[in-house]
């Protein structure tokens, strides 16, 4: 029998744009439990779902969205639990029409399954009902121990992983707070702590060990982990900043994307004087990039106050890196969009402020080794926009602190730790990697799929 | 949760405090920080490790209250708790036996001196240390320093004690005298490190100054402590804290330093009007302001003028 398609996914209810731009509260709301299942009613069930080779971590879609469209919401946690450690995140975070939407076979025709919504409610669900208790309870203990270095999603994923198959797990964290990326750079209106706490917390419950302000090649060595425990992973992610390297660049008023984000996200810069760490925030701000990390840092620009708060971006819409639903909360949010456009210095006052920024336009030429069109000045085309703060979001790289202090580790290109791709294992014996670290900067559920593989190949390393 | 053993004031305005961490005390090297916040809510703020006792597990701080930050942590007491010491941060600073080295440091940055001293004569140097204050009760570890160098000389700003001058007044003699030195460590408020790094750039000797720009993470994640060293962008945290002096643009590391100047000013008042006492006798930064008082702000370009009418 024929299934009567919908065409259109359900809306998600959203903070209205003029409101949102006034506060840090998360812009989608959720569906609830009636858009819930009428959203996962529209699933087609396909013989062949292609949804689930699209899943980094291959969900089983169909399966989970199926109980959720039979109410069961708790058997649908279930099945996502068995693949993904953080669905909370993933469903805010992961960049859905990249992945499994894009290969939905609704989507060919009509909208695709709005995966990534489910996602989410059905973790909210979970967390709401749990009140913290352990998932999953772990296996009897093997009496093996690993240090994980890094509390980002890869390290917070191989936590988890072999802390369920009863290893004792350490996670060293160079900051005070656990989550990376998703504690210091994800803004509070895109992925609320308190989601992020309760997915570690539920770690800690499970009996993985943290240690904050612990910087390893700093507090202690990599080789000196591996005397104390039978195995390390090294998931310390890709947080060194790009520059530009242009003229003006630090003048009072630039700010790298982490400075930015890491002031205003992990040290609530935007709570200040409540909360004792300032930030600058003018009142025309310019964001240089393309990517989740410049979406962010321009709207949380424009909700401290930025009356412009611009985006200025080599390329055209059609190559933005970013999230797409990110890119559309950011137009309805009045963030002005620059395209085709590079900074070539940076401009300012006697006492060294910035001023503005001299641009020089682009058009795209042929397509380059990352298949898109490369961006190419066109000559004279140049102009100052004034503004009085600057954000660089252009990148970065892995931090080469762990190199330089680790013998026998391979690096590559940009510094990033040689792994093998299917088990994480670096050139050191009992060490292994995964992450933005091994790959530059990349995505949560890749992060987290690397840590997965990485976590059965030292299982087996410790079998 | 970092136990605070014990509390001190060395001079008004300048406590020392010995803290539990126990795997930073047993790493840390001279030239070494840690990032530490003062409580849940607040900032984090870089502070040089002064000692260390590996064997009790503890680090000795030494923080002089020129902000709210430092000031909340001036109010802590023995018993209490910081809740994040991170560290040890930074690279060491680079010791070998270069001979003679003179040791120079300001206000709180004595503190910070101690332990390159210290290092520096177990190398095998010979060691002339320059310890200066505004006045004498401002002077802190001087039996330390004394302990620690081969040779201690003393300065104050207004003469209450040893040599009448600014620290870079006996430098300055040594120097003339065709004195042999080989290095020079300087460690203190910028004017101060700037007037030393002109001092010796005709003659060329090595100087090394340790620059304290405004630091977030302190693990080269955020680039907020950028400066620019020989032409290029340098982070302290992680390149520094210890550069060349001869190549550091002191002029951009002032200029940043100053970025939070007005919401420093306003955190400082609303921190003040809180304490119902009205204890709001300002005691920041006295040696920054002697220096900066003496050197206004073109004295960069001519720093040098100021040396031949203050140091004869
Ligand atoms: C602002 C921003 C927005 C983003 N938005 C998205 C998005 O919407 N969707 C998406 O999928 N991806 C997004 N990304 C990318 C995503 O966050 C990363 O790919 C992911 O976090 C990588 O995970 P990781 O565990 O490898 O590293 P990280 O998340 O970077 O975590 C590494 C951790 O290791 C710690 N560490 C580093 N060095 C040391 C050391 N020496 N000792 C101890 N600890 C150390 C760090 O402090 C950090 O906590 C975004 C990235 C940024 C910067
Ligand atoms: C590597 C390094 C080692 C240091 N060691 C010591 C030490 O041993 N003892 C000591 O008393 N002080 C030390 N300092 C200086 C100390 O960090 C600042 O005095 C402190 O951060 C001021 O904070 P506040 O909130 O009290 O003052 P604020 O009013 O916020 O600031 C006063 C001035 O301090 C500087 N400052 C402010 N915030 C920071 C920050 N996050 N990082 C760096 N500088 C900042 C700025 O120049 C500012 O203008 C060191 C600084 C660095 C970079
Ligand atoms: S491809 Fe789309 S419609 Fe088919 S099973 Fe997957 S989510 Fe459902
Ligand atoms: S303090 Fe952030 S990079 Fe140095």
């Amino acid at each position: 029998m024929a299934k009567k398609v919908i065409p259109e996914k359900t809306p998600i209810p959203e903070q209205a744009p003029e409101l949102r731009i006034t506060n840090f509260n998360e812009v989608a709301l959720g569906y609830s439990d009636d858009q819930a299942v009428f959203e996962a009613s529209r699933c087609l069930q396909c013989k062949k779902p292609v949804c689930i080779a699209g899943c980094p971590v291959g969900i089983d879609i169909p399966r989970f969205v199926d109980m959720v469209a039979h109410g069961d919401f708790k058997r649908a946690v279930e099945i996502i639990r068995e693949k993904n450690a953080l669905p909370a995140v993933c469903g805010r975070v992961c960049p859905q029409e990249s992945q499994c939407e894009l290969v939905c076979v609704m989507g060919k025709k009509y909208q695709p399954l709005a995966i990534g919504r489910l996602e989410r409610f059905v973790a909210d669900f979970a967390r709401e009902q749990s009140n913290g208790a352990p998932l999953f309870i772990p296996a009897k203990k093997t009496g093996k121990s690993v240090a994980v270095v890094g509390g980002g999603p890869a390290g917070l994923t191989v936590a988890g992983e072999l802390v369920r198959l009863g290893h004792r797990v350490t996670v060293f964290e160079a900051l005070h707070k656990i989550g990376g990326v998703l504690v210091y750079g994800i803004p509070e209106f895109r992925l609320p702590k308190a989601i992020l706490q309760a997915e570690v917390d539920q770690l800690a419950a499970l009996g993985v060990e943290f240690r904050t302000n612990y910087v390893v090649g700093r507090t202690e060595m990599v080789d000196e982990l591996l005397s104390r425990y039978n195995a390390v992973f090294i998931g310390t992610g890709a947080g060194l900043p790009y520059f530009m390297n242009v003229p003006g660049e630090n003048l009072n008023g630039v700010y790298s994307a982490n400075e930015f984000l890491t002031r205003l996200n992990l040290m609530r810069a935007y709570l200040f004087p409540r909360w004792d760490t300032p930030v600058k925030v003018g009142k025309r701000v310019a964001v240089i990039g393309g990517g989740n990390t410049a979406m962010d840092a321009v709207r949380t620009a424009k909700r401290m106050g930025a009356e412009h708060a611009y985006l200025v971006y080599r390329r055209s819409r059609n190559e933005l890196p970013a999230r797409a639903e990110e890119v559309h909360h950011a137009e309805e949010e009045g963030i002005e969009f620059r395209f085709l456009e590079a900074p070539v210095a940076v401009k300012g006052d006697a006492k060294g402020w910035v001023t503005g920024i001299e641009i020089i336009k682009m058009q795209l030429g042929e397509p380059d080794e990352s298949g898109r069109r490369r961006p190419l000045p066109i000559e004279n085309s140049n102009y100052v926009l004034e503004v009085d703060t600057v954000v660089v979001a252009i990148g970065q790289g892995p931090n080469p602190l762990i190199a330089q202090t680790t013998p026998g580790l391979k690096t590559g290109k940009h510094g990033v730790i040689v792994v093998d791709p299917e088990t994480g294992a670096t050139s050191k014996p009992g060490v292994f990697a995964g992450g933005d670290v091994a790959t530059g900067g990349a995505t949560v559920i890749l992060a987290m799929g690397a840590g997965k593989k990485a976590a059965q190949a030292i299982h087996g390393f410790l079998s | 949760m970092h136990k605070i053993l014990s509390k001190q004031t060395l001079a008004p305005g300048i406590k020392r405090f010995e803290v539990i961490a126990p795997e930073i005390a047993q790493r840390r090297k001279a030239g070494q920080f840690v990032i530490l916040r003062v409580h849940e809510e607040g900032e984090r703020i870089p502070i040089t490790i002064a000692d260390a006792n590996p064997a009790k597990g503890s680090i000795t701080l030494i923080v002089q209250e020129v902000g709210m930050t430092t000031r909340l942590m001036g109010e802590k007491k023995a018993g209490e708790f910081l809740p994040d010491v991170c560290g040890p941060l930074g690279d060491p600073t680079h010791i070998e036996n270069f001979g003679h080295c003179v040791c120079l440091a300001g206000g709180v940055g004595v503190a910070e001196i101690y332990p390159v001293v210290q290092a520096l004569k177990t190398a095998g140097n010979r060691v002339t240390a320059i310890i200066g204050a505004r006045s004498h009760d401002l002077l802190i570890l001087e039996n330390e320093m004394r302990q620690a160098a081969n040779k201690l000389l003393v300065t104050t700003d207004d003469g209450s004690y040893g040599i009448h001058g600014l620290v870079i007044k006996p430098l300055q003699e040594m120097m003339n005298r065709g004195e042999k030195i080989d290095r020079v460590f300087c460690i203190g408020p910028v004017p101060m490190m700037r007037a030393v790094t002109e001092l010796t750039r005709p003659t060329k000797i090595p100087t090394i100054v340790s620059l304290n720009p405004v630091m977030v993470d302190g693990t080269g994640m955020c680039g907020g402590c950028r400066v620019t060293v020989g032409g290029k962008i340098k982070f302290a945290c992680v390149d520094g804290p210890d550069f060349d002096a001869h190549e550091v643009d002191f002029d951009e590391l002032v200029r940043r330093q100053q970025m939070y100047r007005s919401e420093e000013k306003e955190a400082l008042e609303r921190y003040v009007k809180s304490l119902e006492e009205g204890e709001t006798e300002k005691k920041s930064c006295q040696m920054a302001e002697i220096f900066q008082a003496l050197m206004p702000s073109n004295a960069g370009k001519n720093s040098e003028s100021f040396l031949d009418s203050k140091a004869n």
